[in-house]
């Protein structure tokens, strides 16, 4: 008996050992691993459901969807040494430290794995090529547009944003003025500040309301400041009149829409930045693309993208959502 | 035949039979079982380069276990470890940023863990204050103090050289960090089990004030646990900073946890007086062989904190179930 196990053993392990050798070349399917901040956070599950999809699109394509129980850098170098260990054929990684992460990233890379980041990135040694959700360019443009679509006359729209020293909404709103001669009629009548703080937002709001009586949208590219101008629409009895739009979360944004105090809103779709991830990593893995400046990369039903000289690229424009669809996304993040 | 002379054994068990009976060859069955499960359920197991990359999920951590079991064996706790890192790890970062050299790092490194270490040591001997509140206290301002130097910012721009610590090889797949391990178990072995101030960390344990009435200064020694804790968190601070090559203040977030239960799944009894060294080495090991298990099946992390308590729980209660079950076949 205790012969029989000590054998046994011996076989297993030299079964497992000779299995190790061959197993990357042995294997049909190509394995992505799809590594994010945390483990149940909806925005992600999204993502991984976008990931799936592309799978099953390009056949013989298998997700590991995973990641730490929290959101620290040290649970994700634990997650890539294993996904290391396994020699995966892609790592697709949105980190929680751009930095952190990047020594062992590296050593993935030496090892002959694809390292991609997407949603939050890796500083540049850590990885061949960044997918951003959108770009500063594409979402001033679109927001600008959200409330270009519903007055057809032209008119006044006011910015209700962040802090003043808020770099993202302040570059966002920079793009939209630059955008603006593309909509003719529409005027910018004013950039008030709420701070990201809902109380604050909403009587910025209200003051908007109260300053500029011909005003027709209040463009807020937070998900804190639309949802009070929402609110402060809605109270002030104006839904119909002044359309609040810009950049929310379907989930807090779906009473809004169904009052009609908010037409439309975008915000990066979760299941497309997955998806293209996905499609990046397959693409690079396989040597069908390489990831250096100026090269072009196929991403199935989402086009392509054009790397920039940091190879980071766009994935499209921030994803619409409206009466439509937003109950649907509500569910999700 | 009414013989009825008796022996009475001068020890209740053989040596040999008190070492296989003892807590450290129950774990290290544990071990050897984790082991040969890992084998056989993942193909990737059995692979010198992996088993390295494994022990970096616990060499840092078992540094400052190894002191802490010795603080935890004398009636003590410190909760600040972690913040400690992450204070060293900012000042070995501000260092950087004007231009102080490996060597330099290093020191300050230690330094910062030393300091922080007595200021724990004099709150707790000089004050009388209980280590556990001390502790949470600092670490919230050790941990607080790096995040008004860096806020949302991060430090950057370690030396080449400086990865040695956290991502150097001494030879062939043996990292570093895991001579460093070794060499410090060593180290804590013969002092914890071969000096007398092992043998005063006991006796402080089992009765404070009784090994203050035998002549031990027992202030002293407290003093003496917190500044080692402190040190070895700055060794930590050292390696996982070169690891990472880069400083941010959320480094190392929640390992004083996983660095006590490591302490206590290595048989330290978290009421102080007893435990070994060789007992949290052994745990360490079962530790990172789990994690690093689990993680090659992409079994999610919330699943694997579930098996470290379960094993945790099970590992400690097993053997009074056991013992008790033992005790009542007996009588009845």
């Amino acid at each position: 008996m205790k012969r029989r196990t000590f054998t046994s053993l011996v076989a297993g392990m030299s079964l497992a050992a000779s299995m190790m050798g061959t197993s990357a070349m042995a294997q049909d399917n190509m394995r992505i691993a799809l590594v994010v901040k945390a483990l149940g956070i909806g925005f992600f599950e999204a993502a991984a459901e976008g990931a799936e999809e592309a799978a099953a699109e390009l056949g013989n394509v298998e997700i590991i969807y995973t990641g730490p129980t929290d959101t620290t850098a040290e649970g994700q170098i634990e997650v890539i040494n294993s996904l290391i260990a396994q020699g995966v054929d892609a790592i697709a990684i949105s980190a929680n430290d751009p930095d952190a992460v990047a020594p062992a990233l590296q050593r993935a890379m030496q090892r002959g794995i694809t390292v991609i980041s997407w949603d939050s990135g890796v500083a540049e040694e850590g990885r061949m090529m960044h997918l951003n959700p959108s770009s500063t360019e594409l979402i001033g443009n679109t927001i600008l547009r959200l409330a270009a679509d519903h007055m057809p006359d032209g008119g006044d729209v006011a910015f209700l944003s962040a802090s003043a020293t808020a770099t993202n909404q302040n570059a966002w709103i920079a793009a939209a003025e630059e955008a603006l001669p593309n909509f003719p009629g529409i005027n910018i009548v004013a950039t008030v500040y709420g701070d990201d703080l809902s109380d604050k937002s909403y009587r910025e709001a209200q003051g908007l309301m109260a300053s500029y009586p011909d005003l027709q949208a209040i463009i807020a590219p937070t998900t804190v400041g639309i949802l009070a101008a929402c609110q402060a629409v809605s109270d002030a009895g104006r839904i119909g009149e002044i359309n609040v739009t810009g950049l929310g979360l379907p989930s807090e944004m779906a009473g809004c829409v169904e009052s009609g105090a908010t037409r439309s809103f975008a915000i990066w779709n979760p299941i497309d930045l997955g998806y293209s991830a996905a499609m990046i990593a397959h693409a690079l893995a396989s040597g069908e693309a390489t990831a250096e400046p100026g090269a072009e990369i196929p991403m199935g039903r989402m086009g392509s993208v054009t790397l920039d000289d940091a190879t980071t690229a766009a994935m499209s424009d921030p994803f619409t959502y409206d009466a439509s669809n937003v109950a649907d996304f509500a569910d999700i993040f | 035949m009414t013989d009825t002379t008796r022996v009475i054994p001068d020890r209740l068990q053989s040596p040999l039979q008190r070492r296989v009976k003892s807590w450290e060859s129950l774990l290290l069955a544990v071990a050897v079982a984790i082991f040969i499960v890992n084998s056989f359920m993942s193909p990737y197991f059995l692979n010198a380069w992996n088993l390295s990359d494994m022990t970096f999920n616990f060499t840092e951590k078992a540094m400052i276990a190894f002191a802490m079991a010795l603080l935890i064996i004398a009636g003590e706790i410190d909760l600040s470890v972690a913040s400690i890192i992450a204070l060293a790890s900012t000042a070995m970062g501000a260092a950087v940023q004007v231009g102080v050299g490996t060597p330099g790092l290093v020191l300050i490194g230690l330094g910062v863990g030393l300091l922080c270490g007595a200021f724990n040591g004099v709150l707790v001997t000089r004050l009388g204050l209980p280590s556990i509140v001390v502790t949470i206290g600092t670490m919230s301002l050790f941990r607080g103090i790096s995040y008004i130097v860096l806020g949302d910012q991060a430090y950057r721009g370690y030396p080449a050289d400086f990865a040695f610590f956290g991502q150097g090889y001494v030879f062939w797949v043996i990292s570093f960090e895991l001579v460093l391990f070794a060499v410090l178990a060593l180290i804590y072995f013969v002092l914890l089990h071969k000096t007398n101030f092992g043998r005063a960390v006991y006796a402080i344990g089992n009765n404070p004030v009784g090994a203050e009435f035998s002549g031990i200064r027992v202030a002293r020694v407290k003093f003496i646990l917190f500044l080692l804790t402190g040190l070895m968190s700055g060794v930590a601070a050292i390696c996982l900073t070169s690891r990472l090559a880069s400083t941010r203040p959320s480094i190392a977030v929640g390992w004083e946890l996983e660095i006590v239960t490591m302490v206590v799944l290595g048989g330290v009894s978290i009421l102080g007086g007893a435990g070994s060294i060789p007992g949290v080495v052994i745990a360490a090991f079962v530790m990172g062989l789990v994690t690093f298990g689990l993680g090659l099946l992409n079994v999610p992390g919330i699943v694997m904190s579930i098996v470290i308590g379960a094993l945790l729980i099970g590992v400690i209660a097993l053997p009074r179930l056991w013992d008790k079950w033992r005790a009542h076949a007996a009588k009845g």
